[in-house]
């Protein structure tokens, strides 16, 4: 998909004052993307919205849109549309003239604007709602009037922050599809900010995470889930069971590592940090609560973990063992459901082995809070 | 038991208590509107008579006043509202340590006494003025000019008060979103917040041009040629008072009852229309089919306005065809027959002593004559006399000596006939 317009932010840096909210951002989003931004709150990611959308001048660094430099103009000369997080609907027009707002100033008849306004509400399918007001809607009724109004400007990217944050569960998943179809059907490009990283991995082509101002990692979502480039990726997207230690020995991709706690395993090096990990340095091995099988009794080696359970909890499509961790942290273990037998494990130590393609280390760095 | 109804009695007791204070002054001065007598009393009730209407509609300097109040409150309205919605911006827009300052300073105008901004507003336009080399009939000097700035300095303040509250609660979103979506500053103004501040802007402009209307002590300084309504009303109260003024008392109060239930009614209005949108089904918004409520289901205000309607509608046509004459006539004729009967009374009571008198004089046992002291010992003397200055009732009360029966607080001040029965002895 090339058709739409790409953003892309060049050594980006935004400071208020002494706080430094972006830190030399480089980010390269091609057009009709569905990019995502995805980070803890507080990270900088509205920043960046921010200065895409034109409300903050970068201190220092460029933002282009298209391939053209946005220094100077202002949000209402940009090709962007933002969708706001508590989408900022005027509250004393109808929804008709909510969509239209973008016709109205540039001056198009109300016959014109009630016509697109039908056109764009059979889109969200809200037929014949135009005449409420904003706070006759539902909430999720209210989400899709926002992006209706942000697409009525036909602006080359949209821009969308946080917009399902408000909305309960069942139509955040709902909307997730949505949203999804409808930037498929329009085919520009969507920049999407979210803490949740369900959202970002089921809608986006491409992901960004963020942590304090600086982007960890860019990659599609199925990279950043696999193949975490630091501790901070693997640690905040997906749960994922962390060991300390150093690496012993690097044998091509892979890696062996003195763990604190379960003696030495094996662990593939993240390709981001291939070659650059090196013996006797402070490493993290990654392995997701789903990667373990049980092994038999008393198997070791490299890629077998042994550790007390203290406790269990069955929860429909899989059993979960928690056993005694890192500093206090459990390790959670997650096994399939598929009718076998399964015999309570609590007290006991159990050993576990994994496949060493699941196992993902990586070069120590700070943890997302949990 | 018996105590709660005591505390609900003792309850009903203080509000009563409460309005009578709050609004007895208001109904006495409406009422002394209708009656006859030359100076506004209630009591006692001589006739009905809308003639003081007549009187107030043909008095050239109130009606010149209510004139001159009006431009000025429209004035005052348009530079205080601006003014304040320009202040009640720049206060959310300006750097969070400087606020608390700037909020005292745009304050400060309303602590300062009227007076004092009154004296400064002349004295500064005219240096102005002299700068500039105008002469003393120039723009800056008019009245009207100098009485809608001066007023507007401090109620520019009051102005920015109740906009800053609205503005408070407008989400700056809301504007963001419009220039977002292509709008200027300019139209992102006009188009959203505007409407948003609509309300507000409304109320204070009607405080604006009330606080305006009732404005006495700065005007006073800066009216120039152009007395306001309360300049003039001060102005007649120094040669005493007439119902005229009651009239027009009555017919403000009678104005802003209409305003306040014109105002409800339409609150009210709103209410029952959203709550019928909030009900009506998609079909019946598209099809414009919905059932709104009529004007005068469940909405006491409209009602009463209608009746408040009526029932001066109906006191206008009673006043165009009803004449006083006859009733005043005869009150006039009671009141000869009451004092011709007076001075046969005291004709009586002097002929009688001159006989006493006679027969002392024949008894040789002299008395000093003892006179009775008849009088007035108010502070003001007889300056609220509505007669002071006629005098034409003199032949009317002429041997009027003894004190007719009046026991008001004022003493005699405010009987027509004391200072004439003064000149008599």
């Amino acid at each position: 998909m090339s058709a739409g317009v790409g953003v892309d932010l060049e050594n980006l840096w935004i400071r208020f004052g002494d706080f430094v909210a972006v830190r030399d951002a480089n980010v390269n989003i091609n057009g009709g993307d569905f990019f995502s931004f995805l980070g803890p709150s507080g990270c900088g990611k509205t920043t960046i919205l921010r200065a895409v959308s034109g409300f903050l001048e970068p201190s220092d660094g460029r933002v282009l849109i298209g391939g053209n430099n946005m220094k100077g103009i202002g949000p209402n000369k940009r090709p962007t549309a933002l969708i706001f997080q508590n989408l900022a609907l005027f509250p004393l027009m109808k929804i008709w003239e909510n969509i239209t707002f973008s016709m109205e100033i540039r001056g198009a008849s109300a016959k014109e604007r009630r016509k697109r306004a039908d056109e764009l509400l059979d889109m969200i399918a809200l037929p014949g709602q135009g005449d409420k007001l904003p706070s006759e809607l539902s909430g999720g009724q209210r989400q899709r009037v926002a992006i209706a109004r942000a697409l009525c400007a036909e602006p080359d990217v949209l821009l969308l922050d946080e917009p399902l944050s408000a909305l309960d569960l069942k139509l955040r998943q709902h909307m997730r599809t949505e949203l999804r179809e409808i930037q498929q059907r329009v085919g520009i490009t969507f920049i999407y900010i979210t803490h949740d990283q369900g959202e970002a991995l089921t809608m986006s082509d491409n992901i960004a995470v963020m942590k304090a101002g600086v982007i960890d990692q860019i990659a599609d979502g199925k990279t950043i889930y696999n193949d975490p480039s630091t501790a901070f990726a693997a640690s905040f997207v997906g749960e994922n069971n962390v060991f300390r230690g150093k690496v012993k020995r690097v044998m091509g991709n892979e890696a062996l590592i003195e763990t604190n706690r379960s003696g030495d395993l094996v662990a593939r090096i993240s390709s981001a940090n291939q070659g650059r990990m090196k013996e006797g340095e402070d490493a993290m091995m990654f392995i997701r609560p789903e990667a373990f099988t049980l092994a038999p009794e008393g198997a070791s080696g490299d890629h077998f973990v042994t550790a007390k359970v203290n406790h269990e909890e069955f929860e429909g499509n899989a059993f979960n063992i928690f056993m005694e961790g890192e500093g206090g942290k459990e390790l959670k273990v997650s096994i399939p459901n598929l009718g076998q037998s399964f015999e309570d494990h609590t007290g006991q130590n159990i050993t576990l082995e994994y496949e060493t393609n699941n196992a993902v280390c990586v070069p120590a760095g700070e943890l997302a809070a949990e | 038991m018996k105590n709660f109804s005591f505390m609900r009695l003792s309850l009903w007791f203080y509000l009563a208590i409460f309005f009578a204070y709050l609004l007895g002054p208001l109904v006495i001065m409406s009422v002394t509107a209708f009656n006859s007598p030359g100076f506004p009393r209630m009591t006692p009730w001589e006739c009905l008579t809308f003639e003081w209407f007549g009187a107030l509609f043909s008095d050239e300097r109130i009606l010149n006043g209510i004139w001159n109040s009006i431009l000025v409150g429209f004035g005052t309205v348009i530079l205080s509202v601006s003014m304040g919605l320009a202040g009640a911006l720049m206060l959310t827009q300006i750097w969070p340590k400087l606020r608390a300052t700037y909020y005292t300073v745009i304050i400060a105008p309303i602590l300062i006494p009227g007076v004092v901004l009154g004296i400064s507003t002349l004295v500064f336009w005219d240096r102005i003025n002299r700068m500039l080399g105008l002469g003393a009939d120039s723009f800056l000097s008019n009245g009207l000019f100098l009485t809608i700035i001066g007023q507007s300095t401090f109620i520019a303040s009051y102005c920015m008060l109740v906009l800053v509250a609205r503005l408070q609660r407008y989400d700056i979103a809301l504007t963001e979103a419009a220039l977002d979506l292509g709008a200027t500053h300019a139209q992102a103004f006009r188009k959203v917040l505007l409407p948003f501040m609509k309300p507000a802007i409304a109320s204070a402009a009607v405080l604006a041009f009330l606080a305006s209307f009732e404005n006495y002590n700065t005007t006073t300084f800066t009216f120039g040629e152009y007395p306001t309504l309360t300049i003039e009303l001060a102005q007649k109260v120094r040669y005493g008072i007439t119902p005229a003024i009651s009239a027009l008392a009555f017919i403000i109060v009678v104005l802003t009852v209409f305003a306040a239930l014109a105002n409800e009614a339409n609150l009210r209005r709103k209410e029952l229309v959203a709550k019928a949108r909030k009900e009506a089904t998609v079909e019946e918004l598209s099809s414009g089919r919905i059932r709104m409520p009529g004007f005068l289901s469940s909405n006491w205000a409209a009602v009463a306005l209608v009746v408040v309607a009526c029932a001066t509608v109906v006191v206008v046509g009673t006043a165009t065809v009803y004449s006083p004459q006859q009733c005043i006539a005869d009150v006039q004729e009671q009141k000869r027959l009451e004092t011709e009967e007076r001075i046969n009374e005291l004709r009586r009571q002097r002929d009688l002593r001159r006989q006493q008198q006679q027969e002392a004089e024949q008894g040789n046992a002299a008395e000093p004559n003892q006179s009775q002291p008849t009088g007035n010992n108010s502070g003001f003397g007889n300056v609220f006399a509505p007669s002071a200055l006629s005098g034409e009732e003199e032949e009317a009360s002429e041997a009027e000596e003894a004190p007719s029966g009046n026991n008001s607080g004022f003493g005699n001040v405010f009987d027509p006939g004391s200072l004439n029965s003064g000149q008599d002895n």
